[in-house]
């Protein structure tokens, strides 16, 4: 609408839009009235400073005529917030409450400190031999609707990719499905937006937006090597892909706290 | 009117109690195991400001990481990553549950109620002494688990499950269990307190003193708590099936175990949000009064303002999922909660116009304690304001968990907790301790605090509105998001914090210095209607020399054909 936050971050998914005029729209709304009251406030401020030899005047603000001036403001006040109340509603049902149909589905997986993606693979279905798994590193085509199943096998995480206007917490032992559909090319960092353990400041992952035809490039480069051995789980660690993605630094965590991280990552 | 009745057969017999023991107390009786309402009030208050000290420092140490990531921290060292989300964890928890509810109820609740409502003592003098044993063995506990092997508990004050249930995902065997049975236990001291608040304005008011002749921040506190009395049931409940879930290993939030981790959120929150409100509302009596007696003016509307207490408070209870919107409940939820989070803009928007209508014809002086409370006016409306995007479901998805929601209830808290009590401590200071803070002081104080305060959270709203996540405790990890501006509003972020603290050595040496060379105070150096300005400065145990009798509402100020601008409501009709 007036181009504030798209100055501040790139709008990268169909929702983007929506949601920032959203944005825009309450943020003209309430700074109007902010300003309003505030100005009001400075004035009486100013204007009512004590004047030797004036006395305040005598106001119960019990009578009809002074209960105007609070009973306009609550009107008006509720007027705004319906409609607020109706943006917000039209834009959380096109983001949340509705999905259109995908073109791909993608698995999304939390794990104390890191995302896995699966990717369908070139034959667009899930859980097929050719799903290509990676760690920290997600690959989507542009102007492509997905579906992602958010799972975690840990903790609470959190799906949050700022370009996108997406946020989804993933919880243990549920399948969360949501949609997004990426508009615009280039890379995009993300991190986890959940508190999840000491390692929450590190689980960082990087969105790649390509074309159809780069994607069909990357996915044919890392197609898994076993072709029709199980499932794609033991690839991943394997998966050339993801050490492509920025190094996580050791920073000063504790050893013990590496340690368990390893122990827990293991099982499930 | 009963109640009236009911007060002065109490009172015979607390009298007689109190002057049995009134001037052979030991130094332990009088401070330590006092059951005087003051006594008590000022340990809150003392209590809580050592508390408020230790969680300014540890936004201090994580507010240094932020902007200068990796840095040895002067008066630290470096933060590692533990540390960083202990150290976040336990800022926002001291800062709320033992900062913001032990001063503005506990404290100004104690000192206030008897004196205002014109009686000797709280009806349940020694349950509001074992409250007060209670909240200390808890403010120990949560102190000792900082201290535990393995740090301080790190997952964030709402303390989600699973990662606050298992130590193996938080890596903090003894301090999850401490710092959950800490904020129990707290819980069960304020339930008392509770308790003794709403039992004496209900039943302990002076003769003459009608439901609406009681001042708006006895009132405030009363309706908060109920709200709190009404909220915590579920909490306490929820806590102590998260501390059995840690410690005997029961199920109910573990997903393995058939537990649901969500159910957690629902009862934090059923509880969290109603709190907002039960420290907002005493907070919004402490600026009543304030504003009323340096004004000169009767407050503009007393019915409105009673009403929306009540319509807020009640609208409170139906708001908590507005937290949990992309937590993974049913989105059709959280439409509901987003029309109910709308609807309670408007009463306390509403309180808000009543508040600068009140000034409206005033003869205002800006005394150090009109100055807070104008303050908390001006930026309590900035945190009003930015909770509507947060409460709106569509731009929450946005801001959910970013910077935004952390610089927004930083502008409630910090006017509700901060900028009000100021305003409260520079009012009622000459009734606690009989002399005046210095003014200069207080202004210079209250231009330092006011100012970086705003400079503080204003950069990172910002901050929000680029995405940047809260509980990271480094940004130099992800290239694309450790942008320059981002940043460089941590920075500023960061300075004008070092400011603020710095100005708050101003407030400490004028508090003490005052306490012992202010200039005396008399009675009633502000000129105010209400009770407690009648009774001695500072008020000996039992308070009043003559129990006072109400003729009027607390409000009365600059009343036509009267020569004095003020009329006690204690002041006999001629």
């Amino acid at each position: 609408m007036i181009g504030l936050m798209s100055s501040i971050i790139p709008e990268a998914s169909s929702s983007a839009a929506n949601i920032d005029a959203l944005i825009e729209l309450i943020i003209v709304i309430v700074g109007a009235w902010l300003i309003a009251a505030e100005v009001v406030l400075f004035y009486f401020i100013f204007k009512y400073r004590r004047k030797e030899g004036v006395k305040a005047e005598y106001i119960t603000g019990e009578k009809h005529h002074e209960m105007k001036w609070i009973h306009i403001p609550h009107n008006l006040v509720l007027a705004f917030d319906v409609v607020i109340i109706v943006f917000a509603i039209m834009v959380w049902y096109d983001v949340k409450q509705v999905q259109p149909p995908a073109d791909e589905t993608v698995r999304v997986i939390g794990q104390q400190w890191s995302w896995r993606f699966v990717h369908p693979g070139l034959d667009k279905i899930l859980d097929t031999a050719d799903d290509v798994e990676t760690v920290d590193e997600f690959h989507v085509k542009i102007d492509t609707t997905y579906h992602f199943q958010l799972q975690s096998i840990d903790v609470l995480h959190s799906f949050s990719i700022p370009a996108f206007r997406l946020k989804q917490d993933a919880i243990p032992g549920r399948t969360i499905t949501g949609w997004f559909r990426p508009t615009r090319l280039g890379e995009y960092d993300f991190q986890c937006a959940e508190i999840c353990g000491i390692g929450h400041g590190i689980m960082q992952s990087k969105l790649i937006v390509e074309t159809a035809e780069d994607h069909e490039k990357w996915l044919k480069a890392h197609q898994p090597q076993i072709a029709s051995a199980a499932p794609a789980a033991p690839v991943a660690a394997a998966e050339p892909a993801s050490h492509s993605a920025p190094p996580v630094q050791p920073v000063a965590a504790e050893p013990a706290a590496a340690e368990s991280a390893a122990v827990q990552t293991a099982p499930n | 009117m009963n109640a009236a009745h009911t007060q002065a057969s109490g009172h015979g017999h607390d009298s007689g109690h109190h002057d049995a023991g009134h001037h052979h107390q030991t130094f332990w009786q009088k401070y330590v195991f006092s059951t005087d309402h003051k006594v008590i009030g000022m340990q809150y208050m003392f209590t809580g400001m050592i508390m408020a000290v230790i969680g300014g420092y540890m936004s201090y140490v994580f507010r240094m990481q932020l902007a200068f990531p990796g840095m040895e921290v002067p008066l630290y060292g470096l933060v590692t990553p533990s540390e960083y989300s202990s150290l976040s964890t336990n800022h926002g928890t001291i800062m709320i549950f033992w900062v913001a509810m032990p001063v503005l109820i506990a404290a100004f609740g104690n000192y206030l109620i008897p004196l205002m409502i014109g009686c000797d003592d709280m009806v349940f003098p020694r349950l509001n002494r074992l409250s007060y044993q209670i909240f200390l063995l808890s403010a120990i506990i949560l102190l000792v688990s900082l201290v535990m092997p393995g740090g301080g508990f790190g997952g964030a004050w709402t303390s989600y499950p699973p990662l606050s249930v298992s130590q193996q995902y938080n890596l903090t065997p003894y301090a999850a269990p401490l710092w959950l049975l800490a904020v129990a236990l707290e819980f069960v001291a304020f339930l008392m307190g509770g308790i003794n608040f709403i039992t004496t304005v209900m039943n302990a008011r002076a003769p003459g003193m009608k439901m609406f002749d009681i001042p708006i921040v006895i009132w405030m506190i009363v309706i908060a708590s109920i709200l709190f009395m009404g909220s915590v049931g579920p909490l306490v409940a929820g806590a102590v099936m998260l501390l059995m879930d840690q410690t005997i290993g029961t199920g109910y939030f573990s997903p393995q175990a058939g537990g649901d981790p969500i159910l957690w959120q629902h009862l934090f929150w059923f509880f969290g949000h109603p709190e907002v409100y039960v420290v907002l509302l005493p907070a919004m009596g402490i600026v009543a009064e304030v504003i009323t007696v340096h004004a000169r003016k009767k407050l503009f509307g007393y019915k409105t303002v009673f009403y929306t207490t009540v319509a807020t408070g009640i609208i409170s209870f139906f708001v908590w999922a507005h937290h949990q919107f992309i937590a993974g409940i049913d989105p059709r939820m959280a439409n509901i909660f987003t029309v109910t989070t709308m609807i309670i803009s408007v009463p306390i928007a509403e309180m808000l116009f009543v508040y600068i209508a009140t000034l409206y014809g005033g003869s205002i002086r800006l005394t150090s304690a009109m100055l807070f409370a104008l303050a908390f006016l001006a930026t309590f409306l900035i945190g009003g304001v930015t909770g509507i995007p947060l409460g709106s479901t569509g731009s929450d998805i946005y801001f959910h968990d970013t910077y935004f929601v952390l610089a927004h209830f930083h502008f409630t808290f910090f006017p509700i907790a901060i900028i009000a009590v100021f305003a409260a401590l520079y009012h009622w200071f000459p009734k606690m301790f009989g002399r005046m803070m210095d003014e200069t002081m207080g202004k210079i104080h209250f231009w330092g605090t006011v100012v970086s305060f705003n400079l503080i959270f204003i950069p990172l709203f910002y901050s929000g509105l680029a995405g940047t996540h809260r509980r990271i405790f480094s940004y130099a990890h992800f290239p694309e998001l450790y942008r320059g501006d981002v940043q460089g509003m941590q920075v500023i972020a960061t300075y004008a914090l070092l400011v603020l603290i710095a100005f708050q050595f101003v407030f400490v040496f004028n508090f003490f210095w005052s306490m012992f060379k202010g200039k005396k105070a008399d009675a009633n150096p502000w000129l105010a209607n209400t009770l407690e300005w009648q009774a001695p400065s500072p008020p000996p145990h039992g308070n009043f020399a003559e129990m006072p009798t109400v003729y009027r509402g607390p409000y009365e100020y600059s009343v036509p054909g009267r020569e004095k601008d003020y009329w006690p409501q204690n002041e006999k009709p001629e």
